[in-house]
């Protein structure tokens, strides 16, 4: 792998860009792998990355159905945060936020990861009863947490219209949080998982599981039969397709998640400001488009676009937050299907088919925890069973009544 | 946004309604004797399908009651609304 530096850049620079590397390959799928991974967003990447990396798994695959990034990874929001409230999202989202910390340098790959600052806005006494609760459970976790007056938010985003129709009475500030740019964690990870010699194979839809003694034993793919020893599992939107594959049911529904964005302005807003209850949730990207966040629709869908009434009703209180915004065009919209468990929290776990292993159900809010997500699944898939940090979220949760309840911290209102 | 007969009133917006997820998951009879296994799979799990939905949406800000929908789930064409306890009507998707 060619390495990634000032020096490279100024190399090619001297012939044009002409002879860069291509920054992973594109095999043929083998009879076998050791691991297979179905999915390749980020989180499938990150985990086949760790896989090769850290776990001594053996030969491992990505099958993805269509291009790389390309369902919720490339339909995100890019917010990276870890103030949740109970421990065991604090474990996994915290875990990942360590790993973001370092993530441009550990993968030789600039994920443009900027710890910009998030403002959870609070509207009336409930929120800030519900912000006094997470703030303080997240600082006893060790999370960096900082309540802020309406004075503190106003300095942070002069032009805020803080006495509007639910003014704001208060904020919760995460300062490590901020955003990635969503595009090159899938391709960070894919180069750098490339590199140690993970096949990453592009469309190659999965049709169907060879399950023997229940026993999973491979794959029918649109390429032909891939035999696997384990397999993981790591679709967003479409998991309880492959688990009626799989031959069982999981504890979710799916739902189109809207976002939009606007033209490029000059830099304005240089922090992610949510506002769960007025449901106005925005940031600028780096181009200068300002990203905005809309809620999911009411009823399963796996149609890729929303209610048109949600843009409105999330249009409508960004402008009375921030009047400055109202004559901006939107360029962009478009909508994610995300799967959404009941307690709005993922599950990482064992299925009823041995070595077969899902990651799925991250709902509204996975981008976050890419790395975490990958990091702990790949330890629980080598050594068959699951990292400390993952093992909260098992699929047994839904039957022994162990939720963990997050609807108050998913921040889109559900 | 979608155009919703309900069985009720007719045609009338999307944002008159709320959905609630799949119909015809039927309560348990004893639901004492359940193992907290089975309950589980009675709360929460669904079949989620890509394809055609049987579902219950409720008439929020029109005659308030109950009824079922059949939609597509990909499309989002609507093939069917009926009420409760009328027999589900057969759709190929």
């Amino acid at each position: 792998m060619e390495r990634y530096s000032i020096f490279s850049l100024a190399r090619n620079a001297i012939s044009h860009h002409r002879g860069w590397q291509r920054a992973w390959r594109s095999p043929d799928p083998q009879k076998t792998y050791d691991v297979v991974i179905i999915g390749g967003g980020g989180h499938g990447l990150a985990t086949a990355y760790y896989l090769a990396r850290e776990c001594d798994a053996g030969r491992v695959a990505v099958l993805e159905k269509g291009w790389l990034g390309g369902g919720n990874t490339g339909r995100n929001t890019t917010i990276v945060r870890s103030n949740y409230l109970w421990d065991e999202s604090a474990g996994i989202y915290e875990h990942a936020m360590k790993l973001w910390e370092k993530l441009s340098a550990d993968l030789n790959y600039n994920v443009m990861f900027s710890q910009r600052g998030l403002l959870h806005l609070a509207h009336s006494v409930h929120d800030m009863q519900e912000i006094g609760r997470r703030g303080s459970a997240i600082y006893l976790n060790g999370i960096d947490s900082e309540f802020l007056t309406p004075g503190q938010v106003r300095e942070m985003v002069p032009f805020i219209n803080l006495d509007c129709r639910y003014p704001v009475m208060g904020a919760l500030l995460q300062r490590r949080g901020g955003t990635a740019r969503h595009d090159a964690v899938a391709w960070g990870y894919a180069r750098a998982a490339d590199n140690l010699g993970v096949d990453i194979i592009q469309n190659c839809e999965v049709t169907g599981f060879r399950i023997e003694d229940n026993t999973v034993t491979g794959i029918e793919t649109t390429r032909g039969l891939i035999g696997a020893r384990k397999v993981g599992c790591v679709v967003a939107g479409h998991c309880s397709q492959l688990a009626e594959l799989a031959g069982f049911r999981l504890p979710i529904e799916s739902f189109p998640l809207q976002a939009l964005v606007s033209e490029p302005v000059k830099p304005v807003l240089d922090c992610v400001v949510m506002s769960g209850s007025v449901h106005a949730y925005i940031s600028q990207s780096d181009k200068g488009e300002l990203v905005i966040g809309a809620g999911s629709d009411g009823y399963n869908s796996y149609s890729q676009r929303g209610g048109f009434d949600i843009i409105e009703e999330t249009v409508g209180p960004v402008i009375e937050l921030y009047p400055v915004f109202s004559r901006l065009k939107m360029l962009r919209h478009w909508a994610g299907i995300v799967d959404v468990t009941v307690d709005r929290s993922p599950i990482i776990s064992r299925t009823p088919v041995k070595n077969l292993f899902f990651n799925c159900g991250w709902g509204t809010g996975g981008f976050k925890a890419t790395p975490g997500s990958g990091h702990v699944f790949a330890h629980s898939i080598a050594r068959g069973e699951m990292h400390p940090i993952a093992e909260p979220f098992s699929i047994n949760r839904f039957n022994t009544g162990a939720l963990i309840d997050e609807g108050a911290a998913a921040a889109v209102a559900h | 946004m979608l155009i919703i007969t309900c069985p009720w009133c007719g045609q009338r917006d999307q944002s008159e309604f709320t959905a609630h997820g799949e119909a015809h998951v039927a309560r348990p009879e004893h639901p004492e004797q359940l193992t907290e296994s089975q309950w589980g799979d009675y709360v929460f799990f669904r079949s989620n399908p890509k394809g055609v939905h049987h579902e219950r949406w409720v008439h929020t800000h029109g005659c308030r009651r109950w009824f079922n929908v059949v939609r597509d789930t990909v499309t989002d064409h609507i093939f069917a609304t009926y009420r409760p306890g009328e027999r589900k009507p057969e759709i190929k998707g």
